[in-house]
């Protein structure tokens, strides 16, 4: 289980890693929007929170949540650090899904298959 | 939690292109954590969103400080359905103040797996009315505690005063089987509801 951390010590960093700033400047990302980062580009100029991301991104493709997770960041900080490395170039995110795509009945039929298959 | 993964499953398959969500819903207890654990083929995370007590989403961290803030912990974990395809599944708390955090929850998402207790049934229409607030369509899961009473599925759904369409299914969140035909019972009404569903 997680260890409960206190929350006054992670706004005051969480606020420090962000440069103070606090809205995305995309609003685009959602939880499950894939990220793919993209290894041409050097990470000097970095701060150190934006290169670990860079660091976890690099083997394989991550949801924004698991990027959260994993560098244990509220979502918001880190569509915040997203977002900036997006206009950087160092991410790319992948065809996220499209509003009207939820009730698509090929997608919910792929859903269905492979749930039965894991049976 | 805060170093880097070592394992290569960790990250997704190259040829992933589509990610879904599903939200695993219900009261205190009910056993959101332990469902999403059950299925999830990477060790399940947890983040948090962080949250004015009035229920709006911080992201305004300048702010932050100066408000009375609490953390709403989301338990996530993921399910490679095939080479393109993966499923990720939120276990959500199903408190009605956080909208913003609802907000950003459904939208996008396909529906929801509400769990249910026999023992605390009444606890459940608070998340079920938010469901329905955000026109995000639902299936419910009774857990079966111990201690449960062993009501019929028609009594619980009276109790739940639940649509005619709406499933209800037994399941066990602890067990891979029982949860994956919970999920599958979702699903499947799901396509229904787009019209879709061949007649099995
Ligand atoms: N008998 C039985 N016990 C269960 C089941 N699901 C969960 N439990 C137990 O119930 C307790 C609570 O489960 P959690 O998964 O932590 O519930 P939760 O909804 O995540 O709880 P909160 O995050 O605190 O709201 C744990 O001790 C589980 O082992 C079930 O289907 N059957
Ligand atoms: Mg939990």
């Amino acid at each position: 289980m997680t260890p409960r951390r206190r929350p006054a010590d992670r706004l005051v960093r969480s606020y420090v890693v962000t440069d103070g700033r606090a809205h995305p400047t995309r609003n685009t990302l959602d939880l499950v929007t894939l990220l793919i980062a993209t290894d041409d580009l050097p990470l000097t100029g970095l701060n150190p929170e934006k290169r670990r991301l860079m660091e976890l991104c690099r083997p394989g493709a991550l949801s924004v949540a698991e990027v959260a997770g994993h560098l244990s960041l509220p979502v918001g900080v880190a569509k915040v650090l997203i977002a900036d490395l997006m206009d950087s170039g160092h991410i790319v995110t992948r065809a996220p899904i499209p509003a009207a795509r939820p009730t698509d009945a090929k997608i919910l039929q792929e859903v269905l298959d492979g749930l039965r298959a894991r049976l | 939690m805060d170093s880097a993964p070592a394992s290569d499953d960790v990250y997704l398959r190259p040829s992933v292109q589509t990610a879904v969500k599903l939200l695993i819903v219900g009261h205190f207890a009910v056993g959101k954590t332990t469902f999403v654990g059950t299925l999830s083929e990477i060790r399940p995370l947890c983040t948090e969103e962080v949250m004015t007590e009035a229920g709006a989403l911080v992201d305004d961290l300048a702010g932050m400080r100066d408000k009375t803030t609490t953390t709403v912990a989301l338990d996530f974990g993921r399910l490679t359905l095939n080479d393109r395809l993966v499923l990720y599944l939120f276990g959500t708390p199903g408190q009605q103040r956080f909208t913003r955090l609802w907000q950003d929850m459904t939208r996008g998402a396909l529906g929801a797996l509400v769990l249910a207790d026999s023992r605390r049934l009444s606890q459940s229409f608070e998340v079920m009315g938010v469901l329905e607030e955000h026109g995000l369509p639902y299936a419910v899961a009774l857990n079966q505690f111990h201690d449960a009473p062993a009501y019929e599925l028609d009594e619980v759904r009276e109790a739940l005063d639940l649509l005619p369409e709406t499933p209800l299914v037994r399941c066990d969140a602890r067990d891979r089987v029982s949860a994956t035909r919970a999920l599958i019972r979702l699903v499947e009404y799901l396509l229904t509801r787009t019209g879709h569903l061949e007649h099995a």
